[in-house]
């Protein structure tokens, strides 16, 4: 307990640092992985976080010490010059982001294991823990480490702030960008500058492998909420600093945990969470919106079952049974089932001795949907000249879209007419003419 | 000697890769590849849990069932979630990768798995692990084993089903026409990547196994555009990046399976140069 305290009030300066550092790179990360997921390169922080090893051996052997800002500076290089390298690769020949990607992060990192151990058989003392820049130390965070990613968040903050439209455009059409006359080739470099400084300060907390999900798992999580870039931006930061947080505390309670899986587990639950749950956008909302439009299209089609056979008998406050409907309209007995339980709950169906039997406000709904069905029929046959035999189908379906205001639209183009192709009457009930 | 065995355990590495690459290069799967060759972790550290051997078959099969699991779930989160198909990727592999870190410092005290030698391996010690039979007769290395079985079963798999293999790759729809069940063949030919990757694990860890997969068969897509051409070119362009590697490792004197990596690349790069000078001429 005195622990969780502890982490709480970050009273251990140790703590402090691990969750002020992870926080603040999370946020630079949350930000920049927006812009790499909507212009469709969310994998391209997994080739720079795999192309900076290089560049940090590089820095290291021509400096021969481990400074922070040293190896930084050899990281943004090698990175950049990834960035480079996938796009030069795609433009100039057949192959496609994905294969130049993965063939840029295989090769650099490659090359980097090759002059780490070149580094560590040379016998210099000072490489010790250079390999723990690659595969993050963010328990092992000194204050000048949070100066850097303090800085780095700083100018990405700054950055986007200053061309938050220009980069909007960008994200969202950049032919239309172009058009416009915005220095698109700029933008982009500047974007992939501040993606390649988030990346290498990135590394340190959670570790190559890891960074892409940094940079994904909280932009992605935020697609889901809202559709605005303001919106994503500042959840994507949101869920970022959360993650970190709660990363750091998990990995703090128990001794021996790594920060960065835990921090990228935290995200990736996160993400799966808004995938699921997030309204409009989720799995969960989909799924029953989906049900509740296949439901609304059940009942619709019994209620026009009801009207048929009322039409036939010239009556329609009859009660039909189970076996009755099912002639009229064959579908399985535990949908009609299930959809006469929901007109009945809805008051448009009376559940009577002899069966089921429309209610007036259900005859209504039942005229209506009859009657879109023949104004629509009516409307192809007329102004479409499609043969009145081929226009059911088309009929069934739409039946169950056509808005009030179309229905209007419709009787007006029709002139309110009497009868469909078919020569059947288009219904309207009382109510209906009154209006 | 040992020379011999680590060159010839780098190029059966790149054979698998450039064969099995060359078919995900032309999917458009190449990421795909990166992320199971990421996404095993957590396969290799549960099954190495339960045999305690890591080089029991059981090893080979648990971690392939991890590879195809990493599939399913991007192409779910791809098609039932609608996240787009980079970020399922970059999501699936880190999300797995950091449960199988996690899982190696949970059971630190029982598992001897070292994490740097699963990233990069160490093809230096490949030769130091043989099989030796009962009438003392040394049969060469454990891994040369299992990656030449790797192999074999590859080219079982290619020679009888080429057909439904390339057809599946070039035209889905037509290939569905014809009757071929496209998502059998999307699977077995993710599980061959997955158990090409885990075979190779050991021996030359996961970066290299990318590299294989990718470089090879990128440098053949740049000079042919038959499919069997690609595949030879890829198989050579493998083998040559191993041998070269060796050497400049051994002149370096640094990480083996890191120069392989990097001569995959010096590779492509030329191939990139010669096509760029042929289409401007």
């Amino acid at each position: 307990m005195n622990s969780i305290t502890q982490f709480l009030t970050l009273s251990d300066a140790n703590v402090r640092y691990v969750v002020i550092g992870c926080v603040l790179l999370g946020i630079s990360s949350g930000l920049m992985g927006v812009y790499t997921l909507l212009r469709k390169r969310a994998l391209i922080g997994d080739a720079i976080a795999h192309a900076v090893l290089p560049g940090i051996c590089i820095a290291f052997m021509l400096s021969g010490v481990r400074n922070t800002w040293v190896l930084f500076a050899g990281a943004i290089v090698t990175g950049s010059l990834a960035v480079y390298l996938v796009d030069f690769i795609t433009r100039r020949s057949r192959l496609k982001p994905d294969a130049a990607i993965a063939l840029i992060l295989s090769v650099f990192f490659g090359a980097g294991i090759l002059l780490l151990t070149m580094i560590q058989s040379s016998g210099n003392a000072a490489q010790s823990g250079l390999d723990k820049f690659l595969f993050g130390k963010a328990a092992a965070m000194l204050p000048e480490d949070l100066w850097l990613f303090g800085a780095v968040l700083l100018l990405v903050i700054t950055v986007l702030f200053l061309g938050y439209k220009e980069f909007k455009l960008l994200a969202f059409d950049k032919g239309y960008a172009q058009s416009q006359g915005i220095p698109v080739k700029l933008l982009e470099m500047a974007l992939s500058t501040l993606t390649v400084l988030t990346v290498a300060t990135g590394i340190q907390a959670v570790g190559v492998v890891l960074m892409s999900s940094l940079l994904i798992a909280p932009a992605a999580a935020s697609r889901y909420w809202t559709h605005r870039l303001s919106g994503m931006l500042v959840l994507s930061a949101i869920m970022a600093s959360v993650g970190a947080y709660i990363g750091a505390f998990i990995s703090y309670t128990k001794p021996g945990m790594p920060t960065g899986p835990w921090i990228v587990v935290v995200l990736s639950a996160l993400t799966i969470g808004s995938m699921l749950l997030a309204p409009n956008q989720g799995v969960l909302a989909r799924y029953l919106q989906r049900r509740k439009h296949r439901n609304k299209i059940l009942q619709e089609n019994i209620l026009k079952a009801f009207f048929h056979l009322g039409e036939k008998q010239e009556n329609q406050s009859l009660a039909y049974t189970l076996e009755v409907l099912r002639q009229q309209r064959d579908m399985p007995v535990a949908r009609l089932k299930s959809g006469l339980r929901q007109l009945v709950r809805q008051g448009s169906l009376l559940d009577t001795n002899d069966g089921y039997q429309l209610t007036r406000s259900g005859l209504e709904a039942a005229t209506r949907v009859v009657r879109l069905h023949r104004l629509w029929e009516l409307y192809l046959s007329r102004h479409l000249n499609i043969a009145p035999d081929h226009v059911h189908e088309d009929a069934e379906g739409i039946e169950h879209l056509i808005t009030p205001e179309l229905e209007r639209e419709l009787e007006l183009i029709l002139d309110s007419p009497g009868i469909d192709p078919h020569q059947s009457q288009i219904p309207y009930t009382q109510k209906d003419r009154n209006r | 000697m040992d020379a011999f065995w680590i060159i010839l355990t780098g190029c059966l590495v790149a054979l698998n890769g450039a064969l099995l690459g060359s078919f995900l290069l032309l999917r458009r799967m190449s990421l795909v590849g990166d992320a199971i060759s990421h996404a095993v972790l957590p396969g290799i550290v549960i099954a190495y849990l339960f045999t305690a051997s890591l080089t029991s078959p059981f090893l080979l099969v648990g971690a392939a069932l991890t590879g195809l699991a990493t599939t399913w779930i991007i192409e779910t989160l791809n098609q039932k979630a609608r996240l787009q198909h980079d970020a399922a990727i970059g999501l699936t592999f880190t999300l797995l990768f950091a449960i199988g870190v996690i899982l190696v410092a949970s059971f630190t005290g029982q598992i001897d798995l070292d994490m740097d030698c699963v990233l990069y391996g160490e093809i230096a010690y490949v030769p130091l692990d043989t099989i030796t039979l009962a009438s003392g007769l040394d049969m060469g290395p454990k891994q040369v084993w299992t990656l030449g079985s790797v192999f074999v079963g590859l080219m079982i798999l290619l020679l009888t089903g080429y057909r439904g293999l390339s057809l599946t790759t070039f035209d889905v729809g037509y290939a569905a026409a014809l009757g071929f069940n496209t998502s059998f063949w999307h699977y077995a030919l993710m599980g061959a990547v997955s158990l090409s990757t885990v075979a190779a694990f050991e021996s030359v860890g996961a970066i290299l196994v990318v590299a294989f997969l990718v470089g090879p068969a990128a440098t053949a897509f740049l000079l042919t555009r038959s499919l069997k051409w690609m595949l030879l070119i890829a198989s050579l362009a493998g083998i040559a990046s191993a041998v070269s590697g060796y050497y400049l490792a051994l002149w370096l004197d640094g990480s083996i399976s890191g120069a392989m990596a990097l001569m995959t690349g010096v590779i492509f790069a030329v191939a990139f140069v010669w096509q760029m000078v042929v289409k401007n001429r």
